[in-house]
C-alpha cells in the first residue's frame, strides 16, 4: 500500500469526525447549499424533532429551481412553486440562514453563485440536496449532492454519514482541437465510460487539458461528473483556483488567507499515489459532442453516425426504445436534424464563458424562425456581465432575448417546458425522457453546439461557422 | 425520520426489465413540489404509467393487475440521475420495501437506506432468474431476508446472498436513522467543529 496521498485522501481524512467499524464515517461539512425543492421537508424534521440547525453560517439558501425566468417582480403564478420559495425563505429566517430569493442580487443557481461568492473553497467539503453539487469540485473541493434525509443530518449535525468511495483518475493529454470545449471533454468521457461507469468512485481529472481549463471550464466538467454515476469530480487546485478565489466576498482574508493558501497547496495528489482505478485519454480524439439518445452517456462525435444496437454496451431492448422515444434510427446521422428549441444555461453552462462562447457564433447572424430560444443566465451576476460586455447587444441583434436567472429548462419544473415532441438542443446536464418536459426530446451540445442550432435550426457543426468567420 | 424495522420480507415482485431507469422517471421534476413527504406514490413512473389525458397506459407493468408486491425489480443501474430523495419516497409510498437490481446508482441506494426501502443488489445471472420466475409465474413469492442478507426464490430454493455495510443493517434492523446517532455524539462534532478554519 503506498504511503502517497491522493487529492481526494487529503480532504476527506481531513474531515473524518469518527470512523465506524464496518460502516460509514462521520463526516464533517463546511459549506451546506440549500434550494426550495429538497429542504423543505428536512426543515420539518428538525422541527418536528425540536433542534436548531448546528452551523447557520455554514449554511446558504438560494431559490433556483421552480423559479419563473421572466418577470421575477411579480409574484410566482405556481401555488405550488410560490410555497416552496415561502417555506424556503421562512426556514431559512427562522434559522438565521443567509437567504438570497428571488430579486436578490446574489440569487441564482445554487452552484453558479456558491463559487461567484468564495462560499466554495479548495479542500473544503460542500454538500446541497441536489446531485450536480459535483460542480464545486473544480475548486479542489471534496463536494456531491445529498437526499433530503441527508439535508436534515446536516441541518441538524452539520455531519453526514458516508462511506468514502474507491478512487478513479481520469487523465487527459495533449490539446484540445477547434470548437472542443470542456462541456465536450465531459460528455466524451462519459460516452466513453458509460453513464453508470463511475458509479462507487469519486473522480480526479488530471493531466494538461484540465490545467489549461478555465475554472468556469472546470466547473462544466466536475459538473458533469455524476452523470457517469460518480459521487463527485475534483481538479487540483492551482494558482488559476487562488485568483479566482481571492478576494471574493465569503473567501477568507488577511491571515486566513495566508493559512489557507498553507493548506490548500498541500492538497495535490502526490506523485507515486495509487487510485482504484485509471484511464487515460487522448485530447485529440475529442470533436464537438452532441447527444442522441435518453442518458447522457449516449453521446458522439457531432460529424458521426448514431452507433447500432449490436455495437453498444447495455441490453439492446434499453437502446432500441431510447431511439424510439427520439424518434431516431440506428445509422442516422446528427448533422442536419431539424430542431425546434436552444436552451443555453444551466448549472452546466450558465456562466459568463458559455454566453461568450454563443455569442461569438450569433453574432452578425440571425436566430433561425423556426427555433425557439431560451437563454438564461446562471445568476444575476452572469446577467449583469452579459449587459456590460455588450453580448447582450449581440444577443438581441440577431433576434434572441436574455431572461432571468434559475435553473429553468434544465429540469422544466418552471413554465419554460420543451412541448411534447419537440427537439431542444440544450447545454444542460440530462437528456432524459421527459426531463426538459413531459415528450421532450432533449440533444445535449456545448454552447458552441448550441449556437450554431440556433441560427441555422438544425444540427450544424460550429467549424463549419467558424470557418466562415475566419474567412469573412 | 424513523421508520418501520426491516426483517424477512416474503412477497411477490413487480418486475421492470428496463436499463438505467433515472430519477426523473420514477418521479418527474414537476412533482416535486410539495413540502410535506405524502402522496408520492401517485407520481411513482407518472410518465410511463399514464398518458398525458390521465388515462392509465395498459401496457405498463404499474397498470397490469396480474403483478403487485412489495419488490419492485429494475434493470441494471437502477436510480441513475438526480439526488431526489422524493423517488425513494414515491417507490415506499406506493409500498414498496424493497428494490432489486443487478447494479444501483449510489445516492439513490443511500436515500432507499435512509428511509427504509432495502435495495438488493443480486447478480445480473441472478436477477435474469428473477425476471423469468415471475414472467412464469406472477404470484411466485420471493423472500428477502435482512438478517441472513439473503434472497431466495422460493419455489425453485434458488437463492443469492448480498451486500450491506453492518451499521446500515442494524439501522433497516432497528428503524433507526442516522440523526439519533450522530445526535449522540453531538459533543465530539462540537469539538470538531471548533478546530476547523473554515
Amino acid at each position: 500500500m503506498s504511503t502517497k496521498r491522493t487529492l481526494f485522501d487529503k480532504v476527506w481524512d481531513s474531515h473524518v469526525v469518527q470512523h465506524i467499524e464496518n460502516g460509514p464515517d462521520v463526516l464533517f461539512i463546511d459549506r451546506h447549499m440549500v434550494h426550495e425543492v429538497t429542504s423543505p421537508v428536512a426543515f420539518l424534521g428538525i422541527k418536528n424533532r425540536g433542534i436548531k440547525v448546528m452551523h447557520p453560517e455554514k449554511t446558504f439558501a438560494t431559490a433556483d429551481h421552480n423559479t419563473p425566468t421572466i418577470n421575477q417582480h411579480l409574484p410566482v403564478q405556481d401555488p405550488l412553486s410560490a410555497n416552496q420559495l415561502k417555506a424556503l425563505e421562512e426556514n431559512a429566517n427562522a434559522h438565521g440562514i443567509s437567504y438570497w430569493g428571488l430579486g436578490h442580487e446574489k440569487n441564482g443557481i445554487v452552484h453558479v453563485v456558491g463559487p461567484e461568492y468564495g462560499i466554495t473553497l479548495p479542500g473544503a467539503t460542500i454538500v446541497c440536496g441536489d446531485s450536480h453539487t459535483s460542480t464545486h469540485g473544480a475548486f479542489g473541493a471534496i463536494a456531491f449532492g445529498i437526499g433530503t434525509s441527508e439535508v436534515e443530518m446536516v441541518l441538524a449535525t452539520q455531519c453526514i454519514m458516508q462511506t468514502k468511495p474507491k478512487s478513479m483518475r481520469i487523465n487527459i493529454e495533449g490539446t484540445l482541437s477547434k470548437a472542443v470545449t470542456p462541456k465536450d471533454v465531459a460528455l466524451y468521457i462519459i460516452s466513453q465510460l458509460t453513464t453508470s461507469g463511475a458509479t462507487g468512485y469519486f473522480v480526479e481529472y488530471a493531466g494538461e487539458v484540465f490545467r489549461n481549463m478555465s475554472m468556469e471550464g472546470r466547473m462544466t466538467v466536475c459538473n458533469l461528473s455524476i452523470e457517469m454515476g460518480a459521487r463527485g469530480g475534483m481538479i487540483a487546485p492551482d494558482e488559476k483556483t487562488f485568483d479566482y478565489v481571492k478576494g471574493r466576498e465569503f473567501a477568507p482574508k488577511g491571515d486566513d488567507w495566508d493559512k489557507a493558501m498553507a493548506f490548500w497547496k498541500t492538497l495535490p495528489t502526490e506523485d507515486g499515489a495509487e487510485f482504484d482505478k485509471e484511464v487515460t485519454f487522448d485530447a485529440a480524439n475529442i470533436e464537438p459532442m452532441i447527444t442522441y439518445g435518453t442518458n447522457p452517456g449516449m453521446g458522439i462525435g457531432i460529424s458521426n453516425g448514431i452507433p447500432d444496437a449490436e455495437s453498444v454496451e447495455g441490453g439492446v431492448a434499453t437502446y432500441k426504445k431510447s431511439l424510439q422515444y427520439m424518434d431516431f434510427s440506428e445509422g442516422d446521422s446528427m448533422m442536419g436534424k431539424k430542431i425546434d428549441y436552444v436552451f443555453l444555461g444551466s448549472c452546466t453552462n450558465g456562466r459568463i464563458e458559455d454566453f461568450r462562447a454563443f455569442a461569438s457564433i450569433i453574432k452578425g447572424r440571425k436566430k433561425a424562425d423556426n427555433v425557439t430560444a431560451w437563454l438564461v443566465p446562471g445568476s444575476h451576476k452572469v446577467e449583469t456581465a452579459i449587459k456590460e460586455e455588450g453580448i447582450l447587444d449581440i444577443l438581441n441583434e440577431a433576434g434572441f432575448e436574455l431572461r432571468e436567472p434559475g435553473c429553468s429548462a434544465c429540469l422544466a419544473m418552471n413554465e419554460d417546458k420543451i412541448p411534447a415532441g419537440k427537439y431542444a438542443v440544450s447545454t444542460s446536464n440530462r437528456n432524459f425522457e421527459g426531463r426538459q418536459g413531459p415528450g421532450a426530446r432533449t440533444l445535449l451540445a456545448s454552447p458552441l453546439v448550441a449556437a450554431a442550432a440556433a441560427v441555422t435550426g438544425k444540427v450544424t457543426d460550429p467549424r463549419e461557422l467558424m470557418e466562415e468567420i475566419l474567412a469573412g | 425520520m424513523a421508520y418501520d424495522k426491516f426483517n424477512i420480507l416474503t412477497t411477490s415482485g413487480v418486475p421492470l426489465p428496463i436499463e438505467n431507469v433515472d430519477t426523473d422517471q420514477i418521479i418527474p421534476a414537476r412533482f416535486l413540489k410539495a413540502t410535506e413527504r405524502k402522496g408520492f406514490g401517485d407520481n411513482l413512473f407518472r410518465d410511463w404509467r399514464y398518458n398525458s389525458d390521465d388515462s392509465p397506459k395498459k401496457d405498463f407493468v404499474l397498470n397490469n393487475p396480474k403483478y403487485s408486491g412489495r419488490i419492485l425489480v429494475g434493470g441494471k443501474n437502477f436510480g441513475s440521475g438526480s439526488s431526489r430523495e422524493h423517488a425513494a419516497w414515491a417507490i415506499y409510498d406506493y409500498g414498496f420495501r424493497c428494490v432489486v437490481s443487478s447494479f444501483f446508482a449510489d445516492i439513490f441506494r443511500n436515500n432507499c437506506l435512509n428511509i427504509g426501502v432495502l435495495p438488493v443488489q443480486v447478480s445480473p445471472e441472478f436477477l435474469e432468474k428473477i425476471f423469468l420466475a415471475i414472467e412464469a409465474d406472477p404470484t411466485t413469492q420471493i423472500e428477502v431476508n435482512l438478517p441472513e442478507q439473503t434472497i431466495t426464490i422460493l419455489e425453485s430454493g434458488e437463492h443469492e446472498s448480498f451486500d450491506i455495510n453492518v451499521y446500515k443493517k442494524a439501522n433497516m434492523l432497528n428503524g433507526f436513522d442516522d440523526i439519533d446517532y450522530l445526535l449522540n455524539i453531538k459533543e465530539q462534532i462540537q469539538e470538531f467543529a471548533a478546530n476547523r478554519p473554515l
